[in-house]
């Protein structure tokens, strides 16, 4: 009858879309020969520079095939990997940075320890055209960006999501103490240039890095939530860019990137780094614990480590690399900013009081 | 009649265990357990004191009744006269123009932020206006068919009398009408309160980082914060006050029902100035349902103020102004996705939806058991379900949240309801003489029920895989704490790109979201828009 | 062909039937006439199977079927609001039966026609269900009934509720395809004309009361 056929075809195409549905599914996640997945930040490009470059050549080395996966800015990558420890993403992870290698380690991400691959500063950068054209100088302290020169022109990333953004907040725990915490947390007072803590030596009245932060508020600092959408569509000093905010929070490595991506070339960095008010970034790369490859994973992170990727480090990821043997391009020695004394606050500090620090900032900023 | 005496056309003892196992058993499973979990959590008074005074979770609290409050009022105020007109007057067009009410309500939450994103001037972003709005936008179709069905069947008489008794409209409106209709628009009000207050993609798209609403808190906590068991507590928070709040309009609804006698009262508009009346609605609902939709589309089709395929032509590609950088999403692979995960998602749905209907059907009055629960994932929002599967199945052996299969896993049990919902009514309609009629022509009772009663829900099945893709394809507040990079889904592709300020990447969302919303139109319109009413030939 | 004997159907304290009981002969046609309530469908749904009675025994063809499940009892039922299948045509409809017993389909099909044809309904056989008429409904429905070859067929009142005229003219067309047939029926009604225009023999069903009486 037909009907009995109309059924009948009916469920053979339904089982034949669920076997479909299935060996695809399942097809996506195992792989062919060997190969070992990396995890990285929004910002670690998937393919068409030196950095994969330079993979491409590990692959052919080893046979080992680069599957690059990204999980968003740190913080998120950090947080999704704590989520799913146990059963990683991917094997390695690259780029958890200082701010966040407690919430990284309490949440038991890795297989062994991680070991440190890059380091940077994290600084406001400043389009120095903008302040040339507008006559006014650009600022070089933290006390500046609350002045009424620089008042709408700052644009900073959240410290929930972004690790320069934490990083910068840490930046102004480090300088103006913690309102809440008090002094008894004697190692947030460290090295840092300008005053020390919550004890009296205020300038515009500024005790502590919530009224800091309250200030910044009212001098309309604008806030969003990743590296990339600040520097590359806010910041009007990125090539390519037509955001109109002359700073932003960025890193010290950021000039030379633009002498590099110039097109047509220049041969002076068109923006500059306020050097009184960098942190300094460690970041980190690590075997992920519940890995399935951890053969792969341990040669990828040899490679990782080794000179061959690490040399394309500076002009790909615009950091300094933590193999000190590799020489670093002129372009970088040039325009690169290295303050002589960054802002930094304990790890351990950070493990206790990160999550605080980053609903008060909500709190005081975006509510 | 006695169970006894049906004795030897019972179906087999083991027919409605077989079919209820499935289905109760992934609830337990899938649902049950990752309640409990969350509450097990919460059981710690510290982390409950602490959540709720942490600073700013007063404000999410008061941001969310507020605006579900707003938003209810002015969807009751904003849809009367679009329901008014589609429950009692007939006119060319009056299909489509339900039909254009009603697919904003299953569309998914990020295309309706994306469209008002599209649609709200820039400095409109992150304000509460766009939230209410958008939410009015989505629940106009409540109004339309909770308040517009009872509207439809008020005997025409009972005005008519009020009229000769010496009533303006305004006071039939205010002394008949409204006190009439007031189940219906209770039941509207607690339906729309309900979904603005659980909102989750339209305040996360549309709220900005100043507003908001309980649920975005939740994935904030969970996600950003690695507060994971601040989470819990607000979940359960919520939980607590959804199940007041039901059980209160249940209550108030229960008080106020009246019945009607008597078929649909549909007319024709009788004279000019009606007419004309009738035509400014029809035009002035058609727009504000249209407008955003038409925008979002336009919109795709600009890059940076001129218009542009590129948006669509680099949906493939995946880098921005610099080399090497990236989007972080590649659009089309979340679109593959997306649809492997709506076809296990479809399939599942089916399957353990068929099983849990049959079952409900069979069992009857035990029945009400399976089909009460199978609803409550419907009633617990999809972010806490996320959560809560999220911090469940952590260790092993149930170390699945990590699995590819758990996302449309998630999305069946929101989508199981539909089917049920589409298939149960179908069954329950068949004259029990039918499988009397098969037996007697001798077929067994197991073959006579598969015959007359099972090959007919060829049809619902088909309808509720439709509902169970369109739901899938959708789902956000789940799925945002289960996906996994290199493997999101359409909405979290399009919820990682409209945030940027860069021309290319928002245009990129939104042709990204102007597929999904052709695909769930086409879905749900095929799918046919459930409670058609007599005056619709 | 068919003994009914002893048969008590309580509901709660309603007594239905009370030792209720008929016979048929091969091929002989009884009427069960009775006002309403007097048990009358009660009875027919005990000799099919679909309700089990109290105390009673139902013999087809020599076999004591009480205990037999009504897919085995070779009995088939005409039911009042004929309860064709929707979603199957006519064809389908008919040749429900033969499918069951599983007979090859070249050989239903043959059938089926065979039958549609006798109840003037030649040629119907892709119909739809939904756009049957009243009269033409009724035919289907004791094709279907007839094709599945019974050794008792049932007949709960099959042409009440239709106009006088179709009443009329499917009242002689029933009688002469039932005596065509030479099926052995029981047919319940409360229309005499109806009882003596098809049956061959008309039973009276008593009303009881729940004293027994």
């Amino acid at each position: 009858m037909r009907r009995v056929r109309r059924t009948g075809r009916a469920t053979a195409l339904l089982a034949g879309a669920l076997a479909i549905s299935l060996v695809a599914a399942c097809g996506s996640s195992s792989s062919g020969p060997q190969s070992v997945t990396l995890v990285a930040y929004d910002s670690f490009p998937k393919s068409g520079t030196p950095l994969n470059d330079a993979l491409a050549r590990f692959t052919k080395n080893t046979g080992i095939a680069v599957n690059i996966v990204t999980a968003g800015d740190t913080g998120t990558m950090v947080q999704k990997a704590v989520l799913t420890s146990g059963n990683p993403e991917g094997d390695v992870m690259w780029g958890v940075d200082n701010t966040l290698l407690t919430a990284a380690t309490d949440g038991k991400i890795y297989a062994s320890d991680p070991i440190d691959v890059d380091f940077g500063d994290v600084c406001v950068n400043y389009d120095i055209k903008w302040f040339k054209d507008h006559g006014i100088n650009p600022p070089q302290t933290l006390d500046d960006l609350v002045g009424p020169s620089y008042k709408n022109l700052l644009v900073v990333e959240n410290p929930t999501s972004s690790s320069p953004g934490l990083a910068f907040l840490l930046a102004t725990i480090a300088k103006y103490g913690d309102g809440t915490n008090g002094t008894a947390t004697g190692s947030t007072t460290t090295t840092g240039t300008g005053s020390t803590t919550n004890n009296g030596t205020s300038k515009n009245g500024i005790n502590s890095w919530q009224d800091y932060w309250k200030s910044l508020r009212a001098n309309g600092v604008e806030v969003v939530d990743s590296w990339d959408i600040a520097y590359t569509e806010k910041f009007s000093g990125a090539a390519g860019s037509k955001g109109d905010k002359p700073l932003v929070v960025s890193y010290g490595s950021s000039p030379p990137a633009e002498v590099v991506f110039a097109n047509p070339p220049i041969d002076t960095a068109p923006t500059g780094v306020a050097a009184q008010t960098c942190f300094r970034q460690i970041e980190y790369a690590g075997i992920l614990r519940g890995s399935k490859h951890l053969g792969a994973a341990r040669k990828l992170m040899d490679f990782l480590v080794s000179s061959d990727f690490q040399k394309e480090l500076p002009l790909n990821l615009f950091v300094y690399p933590a193999d000190k043997t590799v020489k670093l391009p002129d372009v970088f020695i040039k325009w690169a900013v290295v303050p002589d004394t960054p802002f930094f606050v304990a790890p351990d500090d950070i493990k206790k009081h990160r999550q605080q620090w980053q609903e008060q900032w909500t709190q005081i900023v975006l509510r | 009649m006695d169970a006894d005496r049906a004795a030897l056309t019972r179906l087999p003892r083991w027919v409605v265990p077989a079919l209820v196992a499935v289905p109760a058993l992934g609830l337990l499973v899938f649902y049950v357990w990752p309640v409990a979990t969350l509450l097990r959590r919460v059981l710690h008074l510290s982390i409950v004191g602490h959540t709720l005074r942490a600073p700013g979770v007063g404000a999410v609290l008061w941001f969310t009744t507020w605006q579900a409050v707003l938003s209810t009022v002015l969807t009751l105020v904003l849809g009367f006269v679009p329901a008014y007109l589609l429950a009692r007057y007939r006119f060319t067009g009056r299909r489509a123009l339900l039909a254009l009410v009603t697919v904003p309500f299953m569309l998914p939450t990020v295309v309706v932020g994306a469209a008002f994103l599209a649609l709200l001037p820039d400095g409109w972003h992150g304000t509460a206006t766009a939230v209410v709005a958008a939410h009015v936008f989505f629940n106009v179709a409540v109004m339309v068919r909770l308040v517009g069905t009872m509207w439809a069947v008020l005997p025409v008489d009972l005005t008519g009398a009020a009229r000769t008794l010496g009533a303006s409209p305004a006071q039939v409106l205010r002394h008949v009408v409204l006190p009439l209709l007031r189940p219906a628009l209770l039941a509207a009000a607690s339906v729309v309160f309900l979904f603005t207050f659980t909102s989750f993609g339209v305040v996360r798209l549309l709220g900005g980082t100043a507003h908001a609403t309980i649920e975005v808190e939740i994935a904030r906590r969970a996600l950003s914060l690695g507060d994971v068991g601040g989470a819990a507590v607000l979940s359960v928070l919520q939980l607590l006050i959804l199940g007041a709040v039901v059980w209160w309009s249940a209550r108030w609804q229960r008080r106020a029902a009246t019945h009607f006698s008597g078929g649909t009262t549909v007319r024709r508009a009788r004279h000019a100035t009606q007419r004309r009346w009738l035509t400014a609605g029809a035009l002035a609902t058609a727009v504000m349902m249209a407008a955003p939709i038409v925008l979002l589309v336009a919109r795709s089709l600009q890059v940076g103020g001129h218009w542009s395929l590129e948006g669509w032509r680099t949906l493939g590609g995946r880098t921005t102004n610099r080399p090497g950088t990236n989007l972080g999403v590649d659009p089309m692979a979340s679109l593959l996705a997306s649809l492997r995960f709506a076809l296990v998602a479809m399939v599942i749905s089916v399957v353990v939806g068929a099983l849990a209907a049959s079952g409900i059907a069979v069992a009857r009055r035990r029945g009400r058991w399976l089909d009460a629960g199978l609803m409550l994932p419907l009633g617990t929002s999809a972010v806490t379900l996320g959560l809560g599967i999220l911090i469940t199945f952590d260790r092993t052996p149930f170390d699945w949240r990590a699995r590819w299969w758990i996302i449309p896993l998630g999305h069946a049990l929101i989508a199981i309801p539909f089917v049920v919902r589409s298939t149960l009514p179908v069954l329950r309609a068949i004259h029990p003489d039918q499988r009397a009629a098969a037996i007697m022509l001798g077929a067994s009772p197991l073959r006579a029920w598969w015959e007359v009663e099972l090959r007919r829900l060829a049809r619902p099945l088909a309808a509720g895989a439709g509902f169970a893709a369109a739901i899938s394809l959708g789902e956000f507040g789940a799925t945002t704490f289960l996906t996994r990079s290199g493997r999101e889904t359409l909405p979290i592709a399009i919820d990682r790109l409209i945030g940027r300020a860069g021309a290319l990447p928002r245009t990129q969302a939104f042709a990204l979201a102007t597929i999904l919303l052709v695909v769930t139109a086409a879905i749900v319109v095929a799918a046919d828009l459930p409670g058609r009413t007599d005056a619709d030939r | 062909m068919l003994t009914v004997e002893g048969v008590t159907v309580r509901f709660g304290d309603r007594v239905v039937l009370h030792e209720a009981g008929l016979e048929a002969a091969r091929g002989e046609i009884v009427a069960l006439l009775g006002p309403s309530g007097a048990g009358k469908s009660t009875l027919l749904r005990v000799i099919a199977g679909l309700l089990v009675p109290d105390t009673g025994r139902v013999t087809v063809d020599g076999h004591d079927v009480t205990r037999t499940p009504p897919h085995r009892r070779r009995v088939g039922l005409l039911f009042q609001d004929e309860q064709l299948f929707p979603h199957l045509d006519v064809a389908a409809n008919v040749g429900f039966g033969l499918r069951m017993q599983r007979r090859p389909s070249a050989e239903t099909r043959r059938r089926v026609a065979e039958l549609l044809e006798q109840v003037g309904l030649a040629g119907f056989e892709r119909r739809r269900v939904a756009n049957l008429s009243g009269g033409e409904a009724k035919r289907v429905a004791l094709a279907r009934a007839l094709a599945a070859d019974p050794a008792v067929l049932l007949l709960d009142e099959p042409l009440t509720g239709l106009d006088r005229e179709l009443h009329d003219r499917l009242m002689v067309d029933l009688a002469a395809l039932l005596r065509a047939a030479g099926t052995t029926a029981v047919l319940v009604t409360h229309d005499h004309d109806e009882a003596a225009t098809i049956a061959h023999r008309t039973l009276t069903l008593p009303v009881w009361q729940a004293d027994g009486s």
